[in-house]
């Protein structure tokens, strides 16, 4: 199994009670509520954390980016990346995701992550993501070409990181006459790329179809079922059978040696969940265009009614259904061997701390998952044969996979519309 | 049907013309010279009083610009990626039926396709009219940003009242239901604000290289403003009067950015006496 810590990094010391006033903390909730003085403490708490996580035993630590937001202070993944390159010894670096299509420079950021794998000694997993509408809104990309810039970024990146330059590239939305950065990938033929998300048949299908692990993002555990479903057919389409080394699932995990203890600190999981901060409007988190035009309709309501998005369910409610898993070492484990039996994830993201938790807490938190939680998850996969893309060396991705390989199945090709469960997107993820 | 209040007469027929693999589609009607009308980014809710009053005197087209009021997939022209493009369709289509020199009428966002198509084709224009036009970039004001509200909250603010508002788009239903738009408006909203937002997401409504070309402009032209209008500040209006060589300013008192909506019969009084 591949274990990896995560945290949103959330900017906690603002005051909530203006977004509750505002009724949304994103894209146009004033930063006149930011403190740098909170942030540079956040900061540097965060590191620490990290570098204990390294310490303990995570395979990896992921990383991520929002814009405008109070929930994740990080507005640059390959700065976090950049200093995790130099204070980490062992754990890969895990971008999930890089807003590919928001970026103006594909190139200017295959240049960093080439610098990133380097000076990490080849420790770096390139994930990809759209990136949600309002991501698009707060970096003015046009949200109507997200798709076509994702694309388009996404085979400029590759060919960058596995061709000889210069050569030049003339697409759509990107233009250069010279490509020939002088700083190239360390791992050959590329770094592994990933494609985390909640639940988007489109984006499901294309991290199948370019066989990239996708990593499903806290998708209630029922739901993984019809998830997997998607990716397997797809996979089976382009000719490889798939297995538990092209799915990853992020759960929200908070363990400490008391139980009431984690379940209460658990609570704060809740923070970006609308509990404690407002959430961001339709038509900033799916902007017209964004979305899939078979859901046009239940879009323009949702835009229109000017109400908020579903809440998240109760904290009790999601830890019965194992969305939050929170006790002592013991309880975690007996909890997530449910998780993995039902998912049957190799790789599986940690999301330890959230909203409050203070700095001391979290530090026990990684602690006893290191210690406690991740041998014992180690084990259980190998009873489970869920083995990652790292231990099988399986093939990075569908491109580089041997032609002789690969059996497609034509009429495996999934027929159902595409992103018929965006809503649950918009719930979960404002 | 629960989309806007739509109104139609006998004469009004529905009318669609090839230009560049694509069915433009208009409403015309009424007799006389011919008077093409562009919308706003919303588009145009259908065969409205402005239309009927202008048909007094004119063969009104009622344009849909491509892309809008209704299509998507092979009716909509992926390519176009700025109103610029649009604009030559326009042209385009007013060479295929060989209906110019023609009174071009463009409101809102529709106004700046006309102001483009004005600085290109001028030939193809025997009078270029603006109503609440974008285009320019105002020094002082800010023109709406329809990309941080809601389609409903934009359009409304186009106008000078709610009660303006919700003559054209009535709330019809019980004020307790949360979608008291009809589906039809809100889906037909939604894919033209995709494609506002495929031509014109950035920058916002205006066009920096439009401003140095309106000199070339050589018809008349009027450009016509409501005194409310929250959508594109007045400033706009004198910029326009100002580089166009041969152009006047018309004020419509009480009244917001959808002088064509809001106020038809003082803005069809208004292009037909200057006409006279």
């Amino acid at each position: 199994m591949f274990l990896s810590y995560f945290t949103e990094q959330p900017m906690s010391a603002y005051p909530a009670d203006e977004g509750l006033k505002e009724g949304f903390t994103s894209v146009m909730f004033s930063n006149k509520y930011y403190d740098p003085v909170e942030g540079s403490r956040l900061f540097n708490e965060r590191i620490e954390e990290y570098k204990l996580a390294d310490q303990v035993g995570f395979d990896g630590i992921m990383v991520n980016e929002h814009h405008n937001a109070p929930f994740c202070m990080q507005a640059r993944i390959t700065v976090m990346s950049s200093i995790l390159a130099a204070i980490t010894e062992n754990a890969k670096i895990v971008q999930l995701g890089n807003p590919l299509p928001t970026y103006d420079s594909p190139l200017m950021f295959a240049e960093e992550i080439a610098m990133i794998d380097m000076i990490s000694k080849g420790r770096l997993v390139s994930g990809i993501v759209r990136g949600a509408g309002q991501e698009s809104v707060c970096l003015n990309a046009n949200p109507a070409y997200n798709r076509e810039r994702f694309n388009e970024a996404h085979d400029l990146l590759v060919k960058t990181m596995t061709d000889d330059g210069p050569f030049s590239w003339e697409g759509e939305h990107f233009q250069y006459r010279v490509v020939n950065p002088w700083a190239r990938v360390l791992q050959k033929p590329h770094p592994r790329i990933w494609v985390p998300g909640v639940f988007s048949a489109e984006t499901i299908r294309w991290a199948a179809q370019h066989r990239y692990p996708y990593i499903s993002l806290n998708t209630p555990l029922h739901l993984t079922g019809e998830l997997w479903e998607i990716y397997d057919q797809a996979a089976r389409a382009v000719g490889y059978e798939p297995g538990p080394e092209n799915r990853g699932y992020l759960l929200r995990v908070h363990v400490q040696k008391d139980g009431d203890k984690a379940r209460e600190n658990a609570r704060e999981f809740m923070w970006m969940q609308g509990e404690f901060t407002g959430i961001g409007h339709p038509y900033w988190v799916s902007p017209s265009g964004y979305g899939s035009s078979a859901r046009r309709l239940d879009y323009a309501k949702m835009a229109n009614a000017e109400v908020r998005g579903s809440r998240a369910a109760p904290f009790e409610q999601q830890l019965a259904a194992r969305e939050i898993v929170a006790g002592t070492p013991d309880e975690v484990i007996a909890e997530l061997r449910v998780v993995l039996e039902t998912c049957r994830p190799s790789i599986l993201m940690l999301w330890g701390n959230d909203g409050d938790v203070n700095h001391d807490d979290s530090l026990r938190c990684i602690e006893l998952m290191g210690t406690e939680v991740l041998p014992a998850l180690r084990d259980i996969g190998d009873e489970l044969g869920l083995h990652d893309p790292f231990e099988l060396d399986s093939p990075i991705s569908l491109a580089l996979t041997p032609p002789d390989e690969l059996n497609p199945i034509e009429s495996a090709a999934d027929e159902r519309p595409e992103d018929t469960s965006d809503s649950r997107s918009l719930k979960m993820f404002r | 049907m629960t989309g806007p209040r739509r109104y139609s007469v006998m004469a009004m027929q529905t009318v669609t013309t090839a230009v560049a693999g694509l069915g433009m589609r208009e409403f015309t009607g009424g007799s006389g010279d011919p008077l093409v009308m562009l919308h706003h980014s919303f588009g145009n809710p259908g065969w409205m009083p402005i239309h009927e009053a202008l048909a007094a005197n004119y063969t009104v087209h009622a344009l849909d610009l491509p892309g809008y009021g209704g299509t998507e997939g092979s009716e909509r022209p992926d390519w176009a990626r700025h109103p610029r493009d649009l604009a030559l369709l326009v042209g385009q289509w007013l060479r295929a039926k060989d209906l110019g020199p023609v009174e071009l009428v463009g409101c809102g966002f529709g106004g700046w396709v006309a102001a483009e198509l004005a600085t290109m084709s001028p030939e193809l224009l025997k009078r270029l009219v603006l109503v609440g036009a974008a285009g320019l970039l105002p020094e002082n004001g800010r023109i709406y940003d329809q990309f941080l509200v809601s389609h409903s909250n934009y359009v409304e603010a186009a106008f000078s009242s709610p009660e303006a508002f919700e003559a054209i788009y009535p709330r019809n239903g019980d004020e307790s239901e949360e979608h008291p738009l009809g589906d039809d408006t809100l889906v037909v909203w939604d894919m033209n604000r995709e494609m506002t937002t495929r031509v014109g997401w950035k920058p916002y409504m205006y066009n920096r290289r439009l401003r140095p070309l309106l000199g070339g402009v050589t018809v008349p032209a009027l450009v016509v403003w409501g005194d409310n209008d929250a959508v594109v500040p007045m400033e706009c209006a004198h910029a326009y009067v100002e580089a166009l060589p041969d152009a006047r300013l018309e004020i419509v008192p009480d009244c917001g950015h959808v002088v064509d909506l809001e106020a038809p019969e003082s803005l069809a009084a208004i292009i037909t006496g200057g006409n006279s």
